[in-house]
């Protein structure tokens, strides 16, 4: 399974579109992507999830990297667009404690 | 040396003779046989390829030349055939050390795990762990104090084999040094995870249950760093509850305060900690739902603990085609009496 990775960067905002699962094997490609906004200082970075329905834990570390990144840089991370299950991940991990989750506000068609 | 080339040339001359004779399929199927003898002396293709040609140079009668001379061309063509064979051997030698060097390395993170029976009257324990390669990312945890409390753990590192393994060895050594906590399980958390903060990659972390067992009141104490949600079954309504638990994973941020959480036991009730490997396994790409797990340990709740999740484990690694996916822990304390 890939990921497909669409950035949208503004000045105050950046916005990844994330499309596929996030696991091990696309783990890398996220993080040359996701890493290089969180670092940058004051800016939003959103992540948007709507059409991820899988995260594996190595996935999962990518998002906390950003988010230690972002605490760092004085930026924010914000994650939007998560479904049941991915909610329930970070629920169980206790990341919705730390990070800015938004759920998929999408009517269930 | 020499001796080794005569001998394979002269049972090499007597195969072709046969076959330029015989035509047989038998012949055929010797060559095959004799090609693995080849292997096993080291034998490079440019060297099956000269060896031929003076073989043939012997049996057949080509005035030109011209079809021997063919043979010089072939046998150029296979010196990158040859290098690459080489190549094949090295590696092989080479992944054979390492395949080594992993046993060695596995076999002692076995020996980080405990092995001592528990003999407690009040509690029947039982504990399978499997790593999906070699070494594991799963790791867990028992002691026994004096007075028969029990502190037992289940943590799964991020990722799987060595890295993974490597960290699962700090939370190890970590554990050892707060003896004073073990039957606390929000003071250990927050100890370790000031442990794991300092110590681990940004985007490493690690989840753990930690839970302790009271065996004159007959209480379960537990704290979850982010951890898959512990098991409860009920022996009077035969039912299973998922102990919700809040608390972030170790080593996102140091300073994490956990909740400690209670709950009482009957006799004959028993409390389940898991891994992800566990409730994250899949059945033809989909995953297992956790009804599906609970119905499996209620199988053979008339078991020992210990047949208990050895049963479970055999039962999920059926059904996964004997493939794990990943580290596989599950862990059972039940109160006896």
């Amino acid at each position: 399974m890939n990921l497909k990775i669409d950035l949208q960067e503004g000045k105050k905002e950046s916005v990844l579109y994330l499309d596929g699962e996030v696991d091990v094997y696309t783990a890398p490609n996220l993080k040359e992507s996701l890493y290089p906004l969180a670092e940058e200082s004051g800016k939003k970075v959103i992540v948007d999830l709507k059409n991820v329905n899988y995260i594996d834990s190595t996935g999962l570390g990518i998002f906390i990297g950003a988010l230690k990144a972002t605490d760092k840089s004085n930026s924010k991370l914000v994650i939007r667009g998560v479904d049941a299950r991915v909610k329930r991940l970070f629920e169980i991990t206790g990341l919705n404690e730390v990070m800015d989750i938004v759920s998929d506000q999408r009517e269930e068609v | 040396m020499e001796d080794k080339k005569l001998t394979m040339y002269h049972l090499y001359k007597e195969m072709l003779n046969n076959y330029m004779q015989s035509k047989s399929e038998h012949t055929l199927y010797s060559a095959q046989q004799f090609s693995k003898e080849m292997l096993e002396k080291d034998m490079s293709p440019e060297e099956v390829v000269s060896l031929h040609k003076s073989v043939i140079t012997e049996l057949v009668n080509d005035p030109s030349g011209e079809l021997l001379d063919s043979f010089d061309l072939l046998l150029e063509v296979m010196i990158g055939y040859g290098l690459a064979h080489r190549e094949h051997l090295s590696l092989r030698d080479r992944q054979r050390q390492l395949d080594s060097e992993l046993n060695v390395a596995a076999r002692m993170q076995q020996s980080l795990l405990p092995n001592n029976k528990i003999e407690v009257e009040a509690v029947d324990f039982g504990v399978k762990s499997v790593p999906a390669g070699k070494m594991s990312g799963d790791y867990y945890h028992y002691f026994v104090d004096e007075h028969g409390n029990i502190g037992a753990a289940v943590a799964d590192v991020i990722g799987k084999g060595v890295p993974a393994a490597m960290c699962m060895s700090m939370i190890k050594y970590a554990m050892d040094s707060l003896p004073e906590q073990r039957l606390q399980p929000a003071a250990l958390l927050e100890n370790l995870n000031r442990v794991v903060a300092r110590n681990i990659d940004d985007d490493m972390f690690i989840t753990m249950v930690y839970g302790s067992y009271d065996s004159k009141k007959h209480q379960f104490h537990f704290a979850s760093a982010g951890h898959e949600p512990c098991l409860y079954y009920s022996a009077d309504t035969d039912d299973f509850h998922e102990l919700k638990t809040k608390g972030l994973v170790l080593g996102v941020s140091s300073k994490v305060r956990y909740e400690e959480y209670v709950r009482d036991l009957n006799p004959g009730d028993f409390i389940v900690l898991l891994s992800d490997g566990v409730t994250e396994c899949r059945i033809n790409g989909e995953f297992i739902e956790m009804k599906h797990i609970k119905q499996i340990i209620r199988k053979y709740k008339h078991l020992s603990a210990q047949q208990m999740v050895d049963q479970v484990y055999s039962e999920l690694e059926k059904i996964q085609e004997f493939q794990l996916r990943d580290d596989f822990t599950l862990l059972i304390l039940r109160r006896n009496v």
